[in-house]
């Protein structure tokens, strides 16, 4: 009877936020000037596409109803996700925002390079649009791939401002597609989010429906004997650290995740003929959610990271975050399959299909159960070495192995070899660092945890995904194809900073100082230049840099992919270096909205 | 005439050891790791060491010249309040209120504390405070202000508050208070909190509260020493994070010359009281 009630009448409640309405989304009540845009749309949920060399596009406040409530949106040009942009590697466009709504607004081109004017950050790259004002940006596209564009204004993003922006590239794709679907996941809350901020503030486990009880507390003794039950909580305890403390934003907020501007309960479909290759384009345009990606009966070959064509590698499932993309190649043989996204929290999932016609759909796979975070998130090596410490009894020894870092003492010994491989091209750091230097504002209170052995490993899924029995991307995975990582030089230096945080006060920053509190990261332009990001939280944080990229290394210096958002693991430390190419003020932030609003945000100035 | 002198000497002497508590609670790690708290080591990274002297408003391509358009989070004001307890007690059929409120920064914070018990519809005793709270650890602020007692029979007393509220290992909340009034008076207050879940809403919170007295306050049927310590078991059913109405027990018991006064005005000097009420924040 327990089991029953638990399982059918708890969810009955939630149901609503969790699977939403199944013809949620964009009211009709839309002002009829936007009704054009918002009937243009294909199908369900399916952006309307826009393409060509001149776009306008409006930003306007729109009613939306995705749980049976009816709330207010901010939108552009009346639909979300935002339409669909098609444009050409090359091309010179020119897009006029016009600005409906009763507050400053923009535009923010995510990964793409550009003058810094147009980069669209309010306070930083401009002022911003003014209510009732057009502002048009004009820009060159150096570049192709699948990218997207999001408001970089207060929290607009959460409430609908995000879109698919895909450029052509002038030479065709590398991979043949017969179809080409973009698969934009992300969430919404019908509270206002600076209501769900604020009670953050308040209590940071507000949304954390997932935490440690007494009854887990008993299942561990008669498991495992009351020390070792004891000896398992030991320190998080003394440390205060909660181990299910994986995402800030829960179906709890209430976040509904949405495929394509569709709940669950709507199944986004996407059509596909026997013998397609298709192409899905995965854009992350969440606020705060980590996505679990895949599609049960089918593989998936990842040909693109961030807009940069990778070297395939096949895969069953992928993790990514807020601002990430993947390219995957797919080849479906039977009827249907559901596109299975579930948070990185196990709360909810986004989800929708892929069938030879409307209506067929295919079994949605349950919630994996959520994970502990083990030592190793929470003390990198150390924590994966098994260290012989009473703490360390209860984890996970599969965890800790498959974390790969239990090598590392190894790695110090080849840095030496390596470096003389590498001093074949010119003088310079041909290794990142592997001292770690935590910053003098790392030792009050904004900081409540500090990494002294931080893990360098890249073949680590991260957390819920060690030891799934999936064949699951990791970092390590991903090489840019040839062509694309075309700056060799060694850097000349190396910047170190650390990401950081106070989950009980509810504060992020970097170096335990929020933005307001920063200064600028300084770099010249045209100068290689390596940037050293060590976590020193328990949360995975997709680090966002715009106006240049992020290429990343690993622990020996050997240049792996390009990206612009790169997620950083707990305790992990990564490198990555970059050649900035224009000059200007740049932001570079957690992408994790509600990070990035609380302050892990600096500012890069190339000059 | 040696007692009284004495007395305020170690009201503050209690006030130091809470105050550094605070600080010895923010050095508590684990073993040799040092993964919290502590000091930064003299060659400790410069945060600004990467910036060339540029700021977010001076420098190449800064916006123009002006007050800083971007502003997050971090400088914003939040508020919260917390009605810890408001409750029904049975035994003496009175209402009770317990409530925190906060108005500032992540780091400063202005904090209200209210407390008091009302019974046949009059106030009959409240403790209000009014303070400035500061962040000095990882998990505990200081907090330095007021206090005013105000009883309904019985002379009021206004106190200067220097303390320290935060979240010790473990996950204890606690709150400590030294307090130093007019003619010497001083007083310290402890209390302390844990939530322990039973389910994600189903939570058994116990609770700890003791208050020392420098001084004899007649007036209030107050003696000096260790006055009273009360120990609290309340069960709540949380509705949402941010309603819970719980029932639970309360257990106090007086001492020293505050047993007496009590016993001579004929109260009880220990007692069990069954509550009633509803935990809320906003």
């Amino acid at each position: 009877m327990s089991h029953w009630l638990s399982r059918h009448v708890k969810p009955l409640s939630r149901r609503r936020f969790v699977q939403g309405l199944a013809a949620g989304g964009v009211l009709a009540a839309a002002p009829l000037s936007l009704q054009a845009a918002i009937n243009s749309g294909a199908a369900l949920g399916t952006a309307p596409v826009l393409s060509g060399r001149e776009i306008d596009l409006t930003i306007a406040e729109t009613p939306v109803n995705f749980t049976g409530v009816t709330r207010m949106a901010t939108t552009i040009n009346g639909s979300i996700p935002a339409p669909t942009l098609r444009l050409r590697e090359g091309d010179e466009v020119t897009i006029r925002v016009t600005n409906l709504l009763p507050v400053s607004t923009s535009i923010h081109w995510h990964g793409i390079l550009l003058d810094y004017q147009m980069d669209g950050v309010p306070g930083i790259s401009f002022k911003g649009i003014a209510p009732g004002e057009t502002f048009t940006y004009r820009f060159t596209l150096r570049q192709s791939g699948t990218y997207w564009y999001h408001s970089h204004s207060g929290f607009q993003e959460m409430t609908g401002m995000y879109g698919a922006l895909i450029i052509e590239p002038r030479a065709g794709e590398r991979h043949n597609a017969n179809l080409d679907h973009v698969m934009l996941l992300s969430d919404w809350t019908d509270d206002e989010p600076m209501h769900a901020f604020s009670k953050l503030k308040a209590q940071s486990d507000v949304y954390n429906f997932n935490q440690l009880t007494l009854f887990d507390f008993t299942r561990d003794v008669s498991k495992m004997g009351l020390q070792a039950a004891f000896d398992k909580r030991q320190m998080w305890n003394e440390m205060r650290m909660n181990p299910t403390d994986l995402s800030d934003l829960s179906i709890h907020t209430p976040l509904t995740f949405l495929m394509n501007g569709t709940t669950p309960a709507g199944n986004w479909t996407g059509l596909f003929k026997h013998g397609d290759r298709v192409r899905l384009r995965f854009i992350n345009g969440t606020s705060n959610t980590f996505y679990d990606v895949r599609i049960p009966g089918l593989q998936l070959t990842v040909v693109q990271a961030d807009g940069q064509d990778v070297e395939p590698v096949t895969v069953d499932e992928f993790r990514f975050g807020p601002g990430e993309t993947y390219d995957v190649l797919v080849e479906p043989k039977d009827d249907a399959y559901t596109v299975f996204a579930q948070s990185m929290d196990r709360s909810g999932y986004a989800r929708g299909t892929l069938a030879l016609a409307h209506g067929i759909s295919a079994p949605v796979p349950p919630l994996d159960p959520a994970e502990w975070l083990t030592m190793s998130d929470m003390m990198g090596t150390m924590g994966a070495n098994g260290m012989d410490h009473s703490g360390m009894s209860g984890m996970n020894h599969a965890n800790m192995q498959d974390s790969g870092s239990a090598k590392s003492g190894m790695d110090h010994s080849m840095h030496g070899g390596m470096a003389m491989d590498h001093s074949k091209h010119g003088s310079g750091l041909a290794i990142p660092s592997q001292t770690v230097n935590h910053a003098r504002t790392e030792y009050g209170a904004s900081v409540d945890m500090r990494v002294d052995t931080p893990r360098t490993n890249l073949d680590d899924p991260g957390i819920g995904l060690r030891k799934n029995g999936r064949r699951v991307l990791t970092l390590a995975d991903l090489k840019s194809v040839e062509g694309v990582l075309t700056d060799r030089r060694l850097p000349a230096r190396e910047l170190e900073l650390h990401l950081t945080g106070n989950m009980e006060r509810y504060s992020w920053s970097f170096d335990g100082l929020e933005f307001g509190k920063s200064t600028p990261v300084s770099l010249r332009q045209g100068e290689r230049v390596r940037i050293i990001l060590q976590n020193d939280t328990m949360m995975t944080h997709p680090m966002h840099l715009h106006g240049m990229w992020s290429e990343l290394e690993t622990d020996k210096g050997e240049l792996q992919v390009r990206r612009h958002t790169i997620p950083v693991q707990p305790a992990q430390r990564i490198s990555f270096l970059t050649t900035p190419h224009d000059v200007g003020r740049w932001a570079w932030h957690c992408h994790l909205l509600f990070h990035m609003d609380a302050g892990m945000f600096r500012e890069v100035v190339v000059s | 005439m040696r007692r009284r002198n004495v007395k305020p000497v170690q009201g503050l002497l209690f006030a130091i050891a809470t105050l550094s508590s605070s600080y010895v609670l923010a050095q508590m790690d684990h073993g040799e790791m040092q993964m919290q708290g502590g000091s930064a080591p003299a060659d400790a990274r410069d945060p600004n060491a990467y910036s060339d002297g540029y700021t977010l408003t001076e420098g190449p391509y800064a916006q123009p010249a002006g007050p800083r358009q971007l502003k997050l989070a971090d400088e914003h004001v939040f508020w919260a309040v917390l009605g810890d307890r408001l409750e029904y007690q049975a035994g003496s059929d009175s209402t009770l209120f317990d409530l925190q409120g906060w108005y500032g920064t992540t780091y400063n914070r202005f904090v209200v504390k209210t407390e008091g018990e009302i019974a046949d519809s009059r106030l009959e005793e409240s403790e209000t405070q009014l303070l400035w709270g500061h962040a000095v650890s990882t998990y505990f602020d200081t907090q330095v202000g007021l206090r005013l007692d105000q009883y309904d029979e019985g002379k009021d007393r206004q106190w200067i508050a220097v303390g320290t509220q935060g979240l010790a290992p473990y996950w204890f909340e606690l709150d400590m208070t030294a307090y130093l009034g007019e003619g010497g008076r001083t007083a310290i207050n402890i209390e302390a909190e844990y939530e322990l879940l039973l389910t994600q809403r189903l939570v058994l919170q116990p609770r700890a509260e003791l208050n020392v007295y420098g001084k004899d306050d007649r007036n209030n049927d107050i003696g000096s020493g260790l006055s009273d310590v009360s120990l609290g078991l309340r069960l709540r059913y949380e509705f949402s994070r941010q309603f819970a109405p719980y029932i639970g027990v309360e257990w106090t018991d007086s001492y020293g010359d505050t047993a007496d006064y009590r016993r001579a005005a004929g109260a009880d000097v220990s007692d069990t009281q069954f509550v009633a009420g509803v935990r809320f924040w906003f």
